[in-house]
């Protein structure tokens, strides 16, 4: 998001406050909508900027149909809220023919309309279809597609084959194409909370839902682009709840929102320009600034990512969501097990509630060692977290880096804590122990960063040679 | 909770304090410019601050000369009492374009380690990559202040057409430096002119300012890069400079032969010669002299022959009636040391202008 995005967003949000509690889920269901176009950066393959966007309004509606009873299905609620969407979408694509197009809705001109009539056609029958079969065919087949669809845009070389194949489906060149054509905004987020949906349906513990609270929630333009991961049957508490901003509210959504855009526009940017990167890790002349660039990027990463996170909080509160923090001064823990329960809290305790713990229960019920089950949870875990930022071999190195870092302090804290224990008996040691804790943690989690801000494990071993002055 | 706090109220506070803000700053910050992280915590820049791409060149263009020389090695600290200091100035030449910060002209007269009146000499690039005199006397008379014992100015025929003195950015942006220089050096120059860029009063609010202290924040952001890798220009593949031209081009700008010494800048010339902190050594640069179709009309991309060859002369004639310690280097770099222009040199042949210019250097001791 944009300091732009922000203002309109802002500006926006600020007048739902205002808004009786029906207009208001109304307005912010519209908005989300419509965010999910707005945010959406231009692509060079033809009307894929707009296609993604559609896709996605299209796969919540299909997965709504889905998880929703037959019988709650076609309400007058839904069924105008469906038709809204659907109006929406070809207003949208009227844009086109306005004399400024692009308009600022859409990143740039919409597909002909006839074609977007004939996309939301064939939405509605993949709908009408997945309403008739059973939910543990939509559960299997959903996840499956889901979970290819992350693994093809995260992947460089699946992302680049299918930019190719588009590109010619199109009739465009093939000679320029790059993995970076096809990026679907949000939709990693779009898809966790999907599949949080499906999960939870499949378990009997999801909330029915309107059409309008569902989109809503998967769409939220306050944490479309970086969260939080949110659980529905919580935003919905906060969403169908009457909401008139108190004193209190206008007091966190200063404090928020203007904390979020000192974090990330002033402070995140300005160590930007200064972080470790691909272009300066083969260049710095001495391991005193090979320090100096890791320590900026660990900062420039955790204040980026907290900055958008307070603006989300900050702007959901104007309209009395609530949403989940993220990030609870992660970099002051005192181990590794603590600082993940800190930092990205929402994305872990996504991974920890869909795969973690059912991994945990498979493994323990088949009796294998206890350190063999916080092994193989707390490598695949990370790996899997690591996977989710791209499918290359220095993200599953940093999901490797974490797993192990976890496992060791599992194993150590478990076999050391008493003789810890007893060692600091006074404050001054426990503050010792604290501190040492913090400093040792940080720096692990820094050189962490390593994997994570470099492209190559070559350009990786190069910089950690570096930081030793080798 | 704040029993007292009451939106409105808070919006119209918040609004009142913003417009005070940006209100009271609309008046000229003094030597805001002057505060930089360069030479203390940052090592300074061996040349002035330039760049087009500064993603990956850890460096970029900006006005302000305050800053810019704030971060110049030049500000380090006090004049050595040991020192004989020597300024450059000049175009992209002198500053270095294609040529890593210990090839450039300033760095090999530095490796070459002269000494003047009993001190080691030490040479300080203030090159600039534009080609005016009125640039080049601005950066001078800014520089004055650090003392210099020499000063070396190498210029080209391509710095004196009078309709481009104040085209330059820097000078253009800097229309106050211009009006002083007008004004002490009585120089034929127009302070109305409209290429000068003069702020009113809503250019001085914080907001009018902004891309000018974003700049200077920018600036010292950069420095972290800059000391920690060294790196302060990008060196991509370049064409090489132009050898061939088409028949019968010989313009020069909008002059024609005989080349009229009105239409040039010479007056420029002469009031850095004489208002010059320092004896300068005058240096008519090296150019590259083409060998392909047509140079028997031109001898590279900016020059005629007629014009250059007149400049020449009237170069020569000026300096010796006015006495000026004058060193004609146009044809000692061969064409093959030329990189990607007429004017830039490659490391070797910057070596070959720097040991004529310690030739032709002989400075005169208190």
């Amino acid at each position: 998001m944009t300091l732009t995005h922000i203002a309109i967003f802002g500006a926006l949000t600020f007048l739902a406050a205002f808004l009786s509690d029906r207009l208001r889920g109304f307005f912010l269901f519209t908005l989300s909508v419509l965010a999910v176009y707005a945010l959406q950066p231009a692509l060079p393959i033809r009307y894929l900027d707009f296609w993604l966007p559609t896709a996605a309004l299209g796969l919540t509606f299909v997965f709504w149909i889905s998880l929703t009873p037959r019988e709650s299905r076609f309400t007058r609620g839904n069924l105008l809220s469906a038709a809204w969407m659907g109006l929406l979408i070809l207003t949208l694509a009227l844009t086109r023919f306005l004399p400024s197009a692009p308009s600022p809705l859409t990143p740039s001109v919409p597909p002909r309309l006839e074609l977007v009539f004939a996309a939301l056609l064939v939405v509605a029958a993949l709908a009408a279809l997945t309403g008739r079969v059973r939910f543990g065919w939509v559960h299997a087949v959903g996840l499956t597609a889901l979970v290819v669809l992350l693994a093809v845009l995260k992947s460089p070389e699946a992302s680049l084959w299918a930019a190719k194949t588009l590109r010619l489906a199109n009739g465009q060149s093939v000679e320029t194409a790059s993995s970076f054509d096809i990026r679907w905004l949000g939709f990693s987020y779009i898809a966790f909370r999907i599949i949080h949906t499906l999960r939870e349906r499949r378990m009997g513990t999801l909330p029915e839902v309107s059409l309008r609270e569902y989109a809503t929630y998967i769409f939220f333009y306050p944490a479309l682009t970086a969260g939080p991961i949110d659980r529905l049957e919580r935003f919905v508490k906060d969403l169908r709840a009457p909401f008139k901003p108190a004193d209190e509210d206008w007091i966190v959504v200063v404090q928020r929102v203007g904390l979020g855009l000192f974090k990330k526009f002033v402070l995140a940017d300005s160590l930007a320009l200064m972080a470790l990167s691909a272009q300066n890790a083969a260049q710095v002349r001495s391991a005193g600034w090979a320090w100096i660039l890791l320590y900026a990027y660990a900062f420039q990463i955790f204040l980026d990512f907290s900055g958008y996170t307070d603006i989300a909080i900050g702007l959901a509160r104007m309209v009395g969501i609530r949403l989940p923090e993220n990030f609870n001064a992660p970099y002051l823990r005192a181990n590794l097990t603590q600082f993940w329960n800190n930092w990205h809290i929402t994305l872990t305790m996504w991974f920890r509630a869909y795969f973690f713990n059912p991994l945990t229960r498979f493994l323990r019920m088949r009796r294998f060692p206890v350190w063999l089950v916080i092994f193989v949870t707390q490598f695949s875990t990370m790996v899997l977290i690591g996977a989710w930022h791209g499918l290359t071999v220095n993200f599953l190195v940093w999901g490797l880096w974490q797993g192990l870092g976890l496992f060791v302090h599992n194993r150590w804290s478990d076999a050391l804590r008493a003789r810890f224990a007893e060692w600091a008996s006074t404050p001054l040691r426990q503050n010792v122990l604290n501190v040492s804790g913090v400093f040792l943690t940080f720096h692990f989690v820094a050189l962490g960063w390593v994997w994570f801000a470099l492209p190559t494990p070559a350009l990786a071993v190069q910089f950690f040679g570096r930081l030793l002055g080798i | 909770m704040n029993e007292t706090f009451n939106l409105p109220r808070a919006l119209l506070k918040g609004l009142f304090l913003y417009l005070v803000v940006v209100l009271l700053i609309a008046f000229p910050l003094p030597n805001l410019g002057k505060l930089s992280a360069y030479n203390s915590l940052f090592p300074g820049r061996p040349r002035l601050p330039f760049g087009e791409n500064p993603s990956e060149a850890y460096n970029f263009s900006l006005f302000d000369l305050d800053a810019m020389f704030a971060s110049h090695e030049i500000s380090a600290g006090p004049k050595p009492a040991d020192e004989f200091r020597v300024l450059v100035f000049g175009d992209s030449s002198v500053w270095g374009t294609l040529l890593r910060p210990e090839e450039t002209l300033s760095a090999q007269l530095n490796a070459s380690a002269p000494a003047y009146c009993g001190k080691s000499a030490r040479f300080y690039n203030l090159g600039y990559p534009t080609i005016a005199a009125a640039k080049d006397l601005m950066l001078m008379d800014y520089a004055a202040r650090y003392q210099p014992d020499q000063i070396i100015w190498l210029t080209s025929l391509e710095a004196f057409p009078l309709d481009k003195q104040l085209d330059t950015p820097l000078v253009a942006n800097n229309a106050s430096a211009v009006d002083a220089l007008i004004e002490k050096c009585d120089l034929p120059l127009d302070p109305r002119d409209p290429a000068l860029v003069r702020p009113d009063f809503w250019d001085r609010t914080l907001i009018g300012q902004r891309r000018n202290l974003a700049d200077l924040v920018r600036l010292q952001l950069y420095g972290a890069q800059w000391a920690a890798t060294g790196v302060d220009q990008v060196y991509p593949p370049y064409p090489a400079p132009q050898t061939d031209f088409a028949d019968g081009d010989d313009k020069f700008h909008n002059l024609r032969p005989p080349l009229d010494p009105s239409a040039l800048a010479y007056d420029v010339l002469a009031a850095g010669m004489n208002h010059a902190p320092a004896p300068i050594l005058l240096v008519n640069e090296p150019i590259m002299i083409s060998r392909g179709r047509n140079s028997d009309i031109r001898y590279n991309f900016f020059y005629p022959r007629w014009a250059y060859d007149s400049y020449r002369g009237q170069l020569k004639v000026r300096a010796d009636a006015e006495g000026w310690n004058y060193l004609d280097a146009w044809n000692i770099v061969p064409s093959s040391e030329f990189t990607n222009s007429a004017i830039h040199l490659t490391p070797a042949g910057e070596t070959v202008l720097a040991q004529a210019i310690l030739a032709a250097l002989q400075p005169s001791c208190p």
